[in-house]
């Protein structure tokens, strides 16, 4: 099911409609890691399209071991999105408030790695203003801390959020940019961690030229 | 198959797959001679040639709907990219889907033999749609530009290129021997020919820039070099692939020397003035679409006007 929708759907439209610009593919899982390795691949956020474009870029054999985090109150607010988001897209729902106190947000997102999954996050939390780069949440360190050997590949992306920024429904073609950078891992000290992968992905951002769109 | 393509057009797809043949052994042998060149740009530069030159020929040799829709589809390819450079407004989102929308438009009427829809659609309909649509969105800063980049890009990418479709529908009469198929060759073979020559006369001779402003690589030498040769490929071919006489075909063979040279100084100017040196990076070799078809943008429309004043 999920691979049908992908090589269907997916792929012919972001081969036709968008169209990738991608940059060091060869850093990304490529499954010849040895059987079930690990990832956490980090993204900023701009678009719906982000998570599809993410997990068209790895080998379509990988593609059942992709596992996007997402938020339960947005993914999981009706039964069709609920069935949509963890069938098709194999999603870890978390929970972005209103959770027991002490309970561990990132649990199901462990688990995942164990199971040698490799795992999608936007540390931006929200597709928020589309081609902004917003400021990454710290859960994204304290997950790499609990799994010291599992790469945390971080990638930048610009264009999706113009062709299908947050509120719209209809994609406008764009060509857009994909940029892989080197594997970070997780550090005892989260915000060295978080300043070593923010200053990653700004060097990242600064490698293409964007023209404005405001 | 469509209504039978000619055997001097058969014979000349055949032959710019020669040319690449010639090319690709000659590339290999450069590189058992002399190892110490890097050679790897040029390498990808002529596969990239390989796939398009194949693409082009599936496109001619298949039905005329297939060959129209591959023209639209680089007019497509050629808008996005296009419009990925230029800076562009969240409020027009709408108004570029228009502009998308003119594309398969724009190649039914060829499809149709509507001339005057042709010819009228995008310089007239679609130059009053767009501000139309901008102002009822209202958003009035950087009005101007955003309506002036999105039409000029439409009538390069989708105006100028939709006339090498067109020649596939002009009438037999207008060339009997080989038909719209044979001048769509002689056009884009010329054009991408006269391209390559003057990036070799260039290489091999090039002192006096014409343009230093825009593009330093582009001399004298290499315009003077390559105008040449393409005026004397063009009047060897002109026999078997148009309906030209020799006169003719001089003044045909200059139009796309000169003509190419000028769409490809414009693209360069467009570059220089983004700030970027390839407009893409689709074919790897050569940067993007843009950087490939930007000849085209001129000698399409003046190769066609020619012909369509001399012989339709």
């Amino acid at each position: 099911m999920q691979s049908l929708f992908f090589w269907l759907v997916v792929r012919p439209m972001v081969l036709v409609v968008i169209g990738l610009n991608v940059r060091h593919r060869e850093r990304l899982p490529s499954g010849r890691e040895g059987g079930g390795a690990p990832a956490i691949v980090v993204a900023n956020h701009n678009s719906h399209l982000d998570t599809v474009v993410l997990m068209t870029l790895m080998p379509s054999r990988l593609l059942h071991r992709v596992r996007p985090v997402a938020a339960a109150d947005y993914f999981l607010r009706n039964r069709v999105l609920a069935w949509f988001a963890r069938a098709i897209m194999g999603i870890i729902p978390i929970e972005r408030r209103g959770r027991e106190p002490g309970a561990d947000p990132l649990a199901a997102v462990s688990q995942a790695l164990d199971r040698g999954e490799i795992v999608i996050l936007f540390p931006e939390g929200t597709r928020g203003e589309p081609e902004r780069l917003a400021a990454f949440k710290s859960g994204v360190a304290h997950l790499a801390r609990r799994h010291p050997r599992v790469p945390v590949i971080p990638i930048f992306m610009h264009g999706l959020g113009k062709t299908l920024p947050r509120g719209s429904l209809v994609p406008v073609p764009f060509f857009c940019d994909v940029f892989v950078g080197e594997a970070l891992h997780g550090l005892e000290d989260y915000k060295a961690f978080m300043a070593d992968l923010t200053g990653r992905m700004q060097q990242l951002a600064g490698e293409g030229t964007f023209p404005p769109w405001e | 198959m469509k209504d039978r393509l000619h055997p001097y057009v058969l014979a000349a797809l055949a032959g710019i797959f020669g040319v690449l043949v010639v090319a690709t052994l000659a590339v290999w042998l450069v590189g058992r001679l002399r190892p110490q060149l890097d050679l790897g740009e040029m390498r990808a530069r002529i596969r990239s040639w390989w796939i398009m030159a194949m693409a082009f020929a599936v496109a001619m040799v298949l039905t005329r709907k297939i060959s129209l829709v591959f023209f639209a589809f680089v007019s497509f390819l050629a808008l996005k990219e296009y419009l990925s450079l230029i800076p562009t407004r969240r409020a027009d989102r709408s108004v570029l889907l228009i502009a998308y929308l003119s594309i398969p438009i724009q190649y039914l009427w060829i499809g149709m033999e509507s001339y005057g829809m042709f010819i009228v659609f995008i310089p007239v309909y679609v130059f009053l749609l767009l501000p139309m649509r901008m102002v009822l969105i209202g958003e009035t800063a950087g009005f101007l530009r955003s309506v002036g980049t999105l039409h000029w890009g439409l009538m390069a990418t989708v105006f100028s290129i939709s006339h090498v479709a067109y020649l596939l529908v002009l009438p037999s009469r207008v060339n009997p021997l080989g038909g719209g198929a044979a001048l769509v060759l002689y056009l884009v073979f010329l054009t991408q020919a006269n391209d390559v020559a003057q990036f070799l006369w260039g290489k091999s001779l090039g002192r006096h820039p014409v343009v230093p402003t825009v593009s330093p690589n582009k001399t004298w030498e290499g315009l003077l070099g390559g105008v040449g040769t393409t005026v004397v490929l063009g009047l060897v071919l002109a026999r078997w692939l148009t309906p030209f006489n020799l006169r003719e075909a001089a003044a045909a063979t200059l139009l796309i020397g000169f003509g190419g040279f000028i769409g490809d100084i414009v693209i360069s100017a467009l570059k220089r003035d983004l700030g970027i040196k390839d407009s893409g990076t689709l074919l790897p070799g050569h940067g993007g679409i843009l950087d490939r078809i930007d000849s085209l943008t001129y000698t399409a429309p003046l190769f066609f006007h020619y012909t369509y004043y001399l012989h339709a």
